[in-house]
């Protein structure tokens, strides 16, 4: 079974959002979107300022098998992308909720629409 | 994130208990109990991984690794005039094949030269061959061989009772050998690359799509389990279809559906070397169309790609070169060099530098000498 943190908010096309303590957003993929990927081998991380709606195409991950485009789960300005991706993409599988972050994102108002983890798992068994 | 590629990659057969139930192979419940990503393969639920398909990838490269292939179509043909029909069926000449046990790699070609499939022809005796052909084509297959075989009286019968195993890499033979009684020990060490013979119950052949050494085995289903989890026990690692993929790509070993089909033919899809002109007088099913295309001059050909610049080829890329655009058939990433390799059909006059379309960016790749990797070794920079 994947790991789901109760403390994150998610999107149903497996991105995860963590708020910090100074508003600003983390964004990554969910364990099931690493797992179902399989070894990451190459990410294109945003770069910062770039302005984004919810639901931009904002960075690409790539297996041995395949590419995914990663969504915005909300709408803001990106800070940063995480640049140890770059060297190591493989920090997404072994901890896609820690050091494989994605991007950093100043929000445009209070995050809206995201999924509960309780959500999010019921929305797997679903999607299943 | 949303997959835009290969959607039989993504999936979890044990968390899809209502889905539709594909094909399994007499290890099915083996795979799952080890924990294999399962996912749909042409029709078959197949495991993709254990856990990581770059660990089994090196495995295979380092040290030994066994992949499930029970989906692929075993038939043994049978009839005095087996030879002559292969003889018409394939372009490769199965006259090369003069000592039992010896193999061949071949197409099947329609009339107008395209790849029905590819295939590996066993020679066992002059009345008895056994072919080797895919999962994916498997129905359509047998129906044009059953046509072409009518009229010599060949009788063709699937083994269905057979499973197989590939064990690959540079300590395969050994672990395997290790498993089989004093007598058969010495007879699989023997075997010379590209032949097989039946070992008791097994039909052990020194072939492969990994670019290592290694054993093909066929055998009764109900021993599959048993030596599967012997050859774990000696260290051989279970390896999945996600591995196989990417160590027949960087060994430049064609996929049939990807790299050729029927519309494609041998000659431009880098496949010369297993079609046989050298006999005037063999007709060989495609002969006729092909040595019109040779005549009239062919216009592509089928490269090896190594990408300089960041990123990932996969198939369907647009390739930009002076000598006109062409298509990535194969891409992916090489575990063993760490960067991405890919096959492409180019023009004929295509030279050493092209481009790639990667999302809307042209990436920069070089045209080199296949195979990228063999035997452990990368033979290009």
């Amino acid at each position: 079974m994947s790991n789901i943190p109760a403390d994150l908010k998610y999107t149903k096309s497996h991105e995860w959002v963590r708020t910090l303590a100074n508003g600003n957003v983390e964004i990554g993929i969910t364990d099931h979107a690493q797992g179902a990927l399989g070894d990451l081998v190459f990410v294109e991380v945003p770069e910062a300022g770039k302005s984004l709606k919810a639901g931009d195409a904002f960075a690409v991950v790539e297996s041995v098998k395949a590419a995914s485009d990663v969504y915005a789960p909300i709408a803001g300005s990106v800070l940063e992308g995480n640049p140890s991706l770059t060297g190591s993409p493989e920090l997404i599988n072994s901890e896609p909720y820690g050091a494989g972050w994605i991007a950093r994102m100043k929000p445009n108002g209070a995050p809206a629409g995201l999924l509960s983890a309780a959500e999010y798992q019921a929305h797997l068994a679903a999607e299943g | 994130m949303s997959p835009f590629l290969p959607a039989f990659f993504i999936g979890d057969a044990r968390s899809h208990p209502e889905k539709i139930l594909g094909r399994r192979t007499p290890l099915y419940d083996l795979h799952v109990s080890l924990g294999a990503r399962m996912v749909d393969f042409g029709g078959w639920d197949m495991p993709v991984n254990y856990g990581s398909q770059i660990e089994e990838h090196h495995a295979v490269r380092r040290d030994a690794g066994v992949f499930d292939v029970s989906h692929m179509c075993v038939i043994d043909a049978r009839g005095a005039r087996v030879r002559e029909f292969l003889s018409k069926l394939v372009a490769n000449d199965v006259a090369k094949l003069k000592s039992s046990g010896k193999a061949l790699y071949s197409c099947m070609l329609n009339e107008q030269g395209g790849v029905i499939d590819d295939l590996i022809i066993y020679f066992i005796d002059e009345s008895f061959f056994r072919i080797v052909v895919n999962a994916g084509t498997r129905d359509k297959d047998l129906a044009w061989m059953r046509k072409v075989a009518a009229p010599f009286g060949v009788k063709l019968t699937e083994r269905t009772d057979l499973a197989m195993l590939a064990v690959q890499g540079p300590n395969a033979r050994d672990r395997v050998a290790e498993l089989l009684p004093g007598e058969h020990r010495a007879a699989a060490l023997a075997l010379e690359v590209f032949a097989g013979g039946q070992l008791g119950h097994w039909f052990v052949a020194r072939t492969g799509y990994t670019g290592e050494d290694g054993f093909e085995i066929m055998l009764p289903a109900d021993e599959a389990a048993g030596v599967w989890r012997a050859l774990n026990a000696r260290g051989v690692k279970s390896a999945g279809l996600g591995a196989r993929d990417t160590l027949r790509l960087e060994a430049a070993m064609n996929l049939y559906g990807n790299d050729m089909d029927e519309n494609q033919n041998p000659l431009e899809s880098g496949l010369a070397w297993t079609v046989s002109f050298e006999d005037p007088g063999r007709d060989f099913i495609g002969r006729k169309a092909l040595e019109s295309l040779k005549s009239s001059g062919l216009g592509k050909k089928l490269v090896a790609l190594v990408l300089d610049d960041r990123g990932v080829l996969r198939g369907h890329q647009k390739v930009v070169a002076a000598a006109g655009d062409g298509e990535i058939t194969s891409g992916t990433f090489s575990p063993t060099m760490e960067k991405s390799i890919a096959l492409a059909r180019v023009p004929r006059d295509t030279g050493a530098t092209v481009q790639v379309d990667v999302r809307g960016k042209l990436l920069n790749a070089r045209v080199v000498k296949a195979p990228f990797v063999r035997k452990g070794q990368v033979l290009v920079s």
